[in-house]
């Protein structure tokens, strides 16, 4: 141990040390938990009074008039989520099912590896690559372009997680199916998929919690739409989207929306976080 | 029948495994295509950009694309600089809480404290800019600013005057927020895959509680740590819609933290959809793979630096 790091003076200075470390680091938590705790209430005080029947059950109003609610951007979210789904979920599973399950530790690394990268791409640039793709040749903005787009954003969280309980699962399970004469894709499907399902939903109701708020990637895809639509070829609305833009406008009853549409929002983030922690804890115990 | 049964069965059996390994490589090879798809987007979508701008396009400071002048220094500066700010606040601050959790406190609260951190992971990054925008650069504005200003105003990034509260520092604030859970739960990973016997050696040469976690912890966990803050600083500058709301959206390079800027990512938020011509589009797109290739790099920097923690560390080792 050279010099420099060997702890110096008399054990009283060392112990208000010690201390004083202690007490910064309960600030730090401070810090962090504060604006937290700041955040969350603001958004009730302020959100609560919009989540009424008519928020659930009216489209938005017109620019400055009363009333109305945000069934357009809850319908739109939903569409748009559900695309997502059928698109990150597959893709997800079946990639961590090749990472986990290939025996190809070389060939699990790259994955692992390309999947890394593809989760640390800022979701703006996501939106701005599906809008090269699939706007610039549909012509123009769609619901379908949006979910493609979150749908990207949801494969490493699935995939990763898919990874991550598949290895979970004994080995000895595995051997007992192989050993009963089952393939390895009756052994997977029968055995691996079951035990790790619950760690699977996990990963898919954080990849959902993950991409329900997300606006950016929403700007240049399904663009946002005043009026409800279920055409998915279509601009689509979403929570995101309308926050963004009611938040920063100067009427009175579009931010009140904006701010019931925010609560939703972490409303259902709150939800989705907790039952899959609960979740995984669950399974922690088994 | 139960004569034929056993060959078909076997047929079946023989050709299950080929296609269903077939089917999970083809959707292991769906993301290899993805991220090959977005880059070739945002170079084809750039590629009228870089064709006419060239390289200059990032050391340009002037913005002002409809009169065709197109530099994007100010929003690379924007980006860097709010995200310094991000992450001069919230290393120490995940530091802290990540120590806090695996050192100091006790068992039934860290799960507790564990989980809100990681709630703040959780918010949507839009109610970020929403408070940021209608609570926090208020706050700024009216009392910290002031304060810093006159206090500290002889130093250039704390020099007057105070304009509307949204700006470098209250971008910087907001990220520092919204990076803070994920250093800190990469950090007390890390900080937990140090094995007991080297933190019990060190309390048992008579080292306090803080000496423990300076000699014998840190120095252990650095790697991962890096990995973390690294991890941190590529959600930083990717960061869009928070930022957006309190950057101020004025293309500018002012040594003052309190003046109004713009970032890479808020820049292409806020003028993609209404960019009319080609190039003023493609120059956006620019910028869009200028943050993809920055993040990029940023990214497999991390994932290298936690990789080696990785194996240093098997799994199983967490208590």
């Amino acid at each position: 141990m050279n010099a420099e790091r060997r702890p110096r003076g008399h054990v009283g200075a060392r112990r208000r040390r010690d201390k004083t470390m202690l007490v910064l680091c309960i600030l730090a938590v401070i810090v962090a938990v504060v604006p937290l705790l700041f955040i969350l209430g603001y958004t009730i005080v302020k959100g609560l009074p919009a989540l009424d029947l008519r928020f659930f059950m009216m489209d938005q109003p017109p620019a400055g008039a009363s009333g109305g609610g945000l069934r357009n951007a809850i319908v739109g979210t939903l569409f748009t989520l559900v695309i997502a789904l059928v698109f990150g979920v597959p893709t997800g599973i079946l990639a961590g099912t090749f990472a986990s399950e290939f025996g190809k530790p070389k060939l699990a690394e790259s994955l692992r590896f390309v999947n890394d990268v593809l989760a640390g791409v800022p979701s703006i640039v996501i939106g701005l690559a599906v809008y090269g793709i699939v706007v610039a040749s549909m012509g123009h903005y769609s619901g379908l372009a949006g979910g493609i787009a979150l749908g990207m954003l949801m494969i490493p969280t699935v995939t990763t997680t898919t990874h991550e309980m598949m290895k979970l699962v004994p080995d000895a399970l595995r051997e007992g199916a192989l050993a009963l004469g089952a393939p390895r894709w009756r052994m997977i499907t029968s055995i691996v998929f079951p035990s790790a399902l619950r760690g699977i939903l996990t990963g898919i109701m954080l990849a959902v919690a993950r991409v329900i708020g997300e606006t950016a990637p929403l700007l240049f895809t399904s663009f946002g739409n005043t009026h409800l639509t279920f055409n998915i070829t279509q601009p689509m609305d979403a929570l995101p989207l309308r926050i963004f833009i009611f938040v920063a406008s100067p009427y009175n009853r579009w931010q009140t929306l904006a701010w019931g549409g925010a609560l939703f929002l972490v409303v259902i983030v709150l939800i989705l976080n907790i039952v899959a922690r609960l979740l995984g804890r669950k399974r922690a115990r088994d | 029948m139960s004569a034929v049964q056993p060959t078909l069965r076997r047929r079946h059996l023989r050709l299950g495994d080929p296609i269903f390994f077939g089917f999970c490589a083809l959707f292991g090879a769906v993301i290899l295509a993805v991220v090959i798809a977005i880059l070739i987007s945002l170079i084809s979508g750039s590629w009228e950009a870089l064709k006419n701008l060239g390289l200059s396009f990032f050391t340009g400071s002037d913005w002002a694309p409809l009169e065709g002048r197109m530099g994007a220094w100010p929003m690379l500066y924007g980006t860097l600089v709010s995200s310094l700010i991000g992450m001069v606040i919230a290393v120490p601050v995940s530091l802290g809480i990540a120590i806090f959790l695996v050192e100091w406190a006790p068992h039934w609260l860290r799960e507790p404290i564990g989980f809100l951190v990681e709630l703040l992971a959780a918010i949507p990054s839009i109610i970020f800019g929403m408070w940021g925008m209608l609570v926090l650069a208020p706050l700024l504005q009216q009392h910290t600013e002031p304060w810093l200003a006159d206090h500290l105003g002889f130093l250039p990034i704390f020099s007057g005057p105070v304009l509307a509260g949204t700006g470098l520092l209250t971008a910087g604030l907001i990220l520092a927020l919204m990076v803070i859970p994920i250093v800190t739960s990469i950090a007390r990973d890390a900080m937990r895959a140090v094995p007991v016997s080297q933190r019990e050696a060190a309390l048992a040469l008579g080292a306090t509680r803080w000496e423990s976690v300076r000699l014998a912890i840190l120095p252990y966990a650095r790697s991962g740590i890096f990995g973390g803050i690294i991890l941190g600083l590529g959600r930083a500058l990717g960061e869009t819609m928070a930022v957006a709301l309190v950057i101020g959206t004025t293309p500018q390079v002012k040594a003052s933290l309190f003046q109004p800027a713009y970032t890479m990512s808020s820049v292409i938020a806020n003028e993609f959809s209404e960019a009319t011509t080609d190039l003023y589009r493609s120059a956006l797109m620019e910028i869009g793979l200028g943050l993809f290739v920055v993040t990029l790099l940023v990214n497999v920097v991390a994932r290298v630096l936690l990789r080696s923690v990785n194996h240093r560390a098997p799994a199983g080792t967490t208590t």
